[in-house]
């Protein structure tokens, strides 16, 4: 019962993929989005805070078909990188990541804007007046004190790159071996006869999958946590 | 050598202040809401202000004629600030070399051995800075400025947010500070008895002005600055010689004014030592012929130099006694009663009990004669 089909197993793996390459790649643009929202002083800032949050409340779908709209064969970002970068998305799996990377941004955004908030800029000038310029006063100060924010972004945002669904599906559709991630198959099993089985072993692994993310997310904060603790 | 010229506007409040320092430690005093942490602020490169212009021994800091404004990272002037600010995920000896780091080798002004002997922080190297007292928090914030080699140490308030024993731990090791490390130092507080004991230079501050700037025991003494330094621990700042220890009776003799003042006994000085003595006003009595059968043991021979302005009942009185001078505060009605005027002769008692640890500090600095000179002695 609990072998998996080699169509069950390239689900899991390419899910697996997809989350990790949403994450990781959504990372440095998150964390510079995070500290632009936090920090920065501009005109249209709540503009551009709706549109990081848009992918929170709008249905999956609308997203997924916003992009394909946007990154399809012949959408203008879409055909543009194509035939510059070589770097397509319709019907890939690098267009579920995106689709993943896209749904998990606000996630990501809004966990480290709330840790960059709380910390206490008045630690940035005493490193300031002891000769560390902004950019050693980020990587040496500010970065390590947001460490936890960063990693319940990242977590946050990798989970909900493995329950993805709607956006993906409706962008780059469900084919087996490239874009079929667990969510769609499990989809895809419950709707064929005789498919329950297959189902059920996928949402045994989906639960596993998410739920050790989430250990080890707990795991990480306490540490993280321990080590920084609270001036008091 | 500080130059300073400020002109800067915080919401309804505006700082105007302008003030040049040669002292080794330059109190910044003024009560609270005077400017003096937007001052040090602007000095240390965190607020960039309106209109100033500022140099450090000759280099331009600040000039906003010239569009001239050297962020902190590179002015070398430490910060050791009120709350400590040391970095919560490091430990403390990360914490001491932080700016250490960034000195060049060659500029460095201590090894980290060093540092940490002047301000007796070695047990605490490997420890986090949520676990350490006040005091000990504020020792390895000074460290940390120190290693960062400063060209002018700003200190705000740093002993405002600790008790009376944790200011007593902490103050000899402020007191050891320039000699032991020869960085200028500027200390804003408003607490009398602490500039009395560690600043060579005050500058007065009140609604963003500066009143009055010059050396600490001129400025204590000037009647008309009261108003200004504090009602309740005005007073004199002398300098003065342990002459001997009485072991019989636990006390110390210092020679100041042409006379000898008893003071609670100060182990740790050796005789010959100079010590500043702070007479807080409100300690002095007033006597016009010499008092017999009383248990004060101070009597010092001046005359009544200057009455300053009445301030309801109150009143304070510059005598000068053997050169030195010492201020008294007495009722106007005690004042008419001893017909007190400028010139008359007195007899000053002053009681021995009423000297505590913060009254008496080291000796004025020894080093370079401008500030000593300007203390008659």
């Amino acid at each position: 019962m609990f072998t998996l089909t080699p169509e069950e197993q390239a689900a899991v793996e390419l899910s697996v993929r997809v989350s990790l390459w949403a994450t990781v790649t959504s990372l440095p643009p998150g964390l510079a989005m995070a500290m632009l929202l936090s920090r920065g002083k501009f005109w249209g800032k709540s503009i551009l805070n709706g549109i990081v949050f848009l992918p929170l409340v709008l249905p999956p779908v609308v997203t997924g078909y916003i992009l394909l709209l946007l990154f399809g064969r012949r959408g203008p970002l879409g055909a543009f990188l194509a035939d510059n970068l070589g770097i397509v998305f319709a019907f890939r799996w690098t267009g579920a990541a995106l689709a993943c990377a896209v749904m998990g941004f606000p996630l990501l955004v809004r966990a480290m804007q709330l840790s960059i908030d709380s910390i206490d800029r008045a630690l940035e000038d005493a490193a300031g007046t002891l000769g560390a310029n902004p950019v050693w006063v980020f990587a040496t100060v500010t970065l390590p004190l947001i460490l936890p924010g960063i990693i319940a972004g990242t977590i946050l945002s990798f989970a909900r790159a493995m329950g993805e669904f709607g956006a993906t599906i409706t962008f780059v559709s469900n084919i087996p071996g490239e874009t079929q991630t667990l969510p769609s198959a499990i989809y895809t099993f419950t709707q064929v006869p005789g498919g329950d089985v297959a189902a059920f072993r996928l949402t045994v692994i989906a639960i596993v999958v998410s739920m050790s993310a989430l250990l080890i997310s707990e795991a990480i904060s306490y540490v993280v946590g321990q080590r920084i603790g609270v001036e008091g | 050598m500080i130059q300073v010229d400020v002109q800067h506007r915080l919401g309804s409040f505006e700082l105007k202040a302008q003030f040049a320092s040669e002292g080794r430690v330059t109190a910044l005093f003024g009560r609270s809401g005077s400017g003096k942490t937007s001052l040090v602020n602007i000095i240390g490169g965190l607020i960039r202000p309106d209109h100033a212009h500022i140099s450090l021994d000759g280099d331009v800091i600040v000039d906003t004629k010239h569009k001239i404004f050297v962020p902190k990272h590179r002015r070398r002037i430490g910060y050791v600030f009120q709350e400590g600010r040391l970095f919560p995920h490091l430990t403390v000896r990360q914490n001491l070399l932080y700016g250490w780091w960034f000195t060049p080798a060659a500029k460095r002004l201590g090894q980290l051995a060093q540092i940490v002997a002047l301000l007796g922080i070695g047990h605490l190297l490997d420890r986090r800075p949520r676990s350490l007292s006040g005091g000990e928090k504020q020792r390895v914030a000074i460290g940390r400025a120190l290693l960062a080699t400063p060209r002018l140490l700003l200190m705000d308030e740093p002993l405002a947010s600790l008790d009376e024993a944790r200011k007593a731990e902490i103050l000899p090791y402020l007191e050891r500070l320039y000699d032991e490390t020869k960085v200028p130092i500027i200390y804003v507080s408003h607490s009398v008895p602490e500039v009395a004991r560690l600043a060579s230079t005050m500058v007065v501050m009140t609604d963003g002005r500066v009143v009055a700037t010059g050396p600490t025991a001129d400025i204590m003494a000037r009647l008309d600055l009261v108003p200004f330094t504090n009602l309740v621990e005005a007073g004199a700042v002398l300098e003065a010689e342990v002459l001997e220890h009485d072991e019989q009776f636990d006390l110390t003799v210092l020679g100041l004014c042409g006379g000898r003042l008893w003071v609670p006994r100060l182990n740790e000085r050796s005789l010959g030592t100079k010590v500043r003595v702070h007479i807080r006003a409100r300690d002095v009595m007033i006597s016009t012929r010499r008092p017999e059968g009383l248990s004060a043991l101070n009597v010092l021979r001046g005359v009544v130099a200057e009455l300053g302005p009445q301030c309801g009942p109150i009143l304070d009185l510059r005598l000068d006694c053997g050169g030195q001078a010492i201020l008294a505060r007495l009722t106007q009605r005690s004042v008419e009663t001893l017909g007190l005027s400028q010139g008359t002769p007195v007899y000053a008692v002053i009681k021995t009990v009423g000297f505590d640890r913060q009254t008496l500090g080291a000796g004025f600095r020894q080093a370079n004669g401008a500030d000593t000179a300007a203390v008659p002695i």
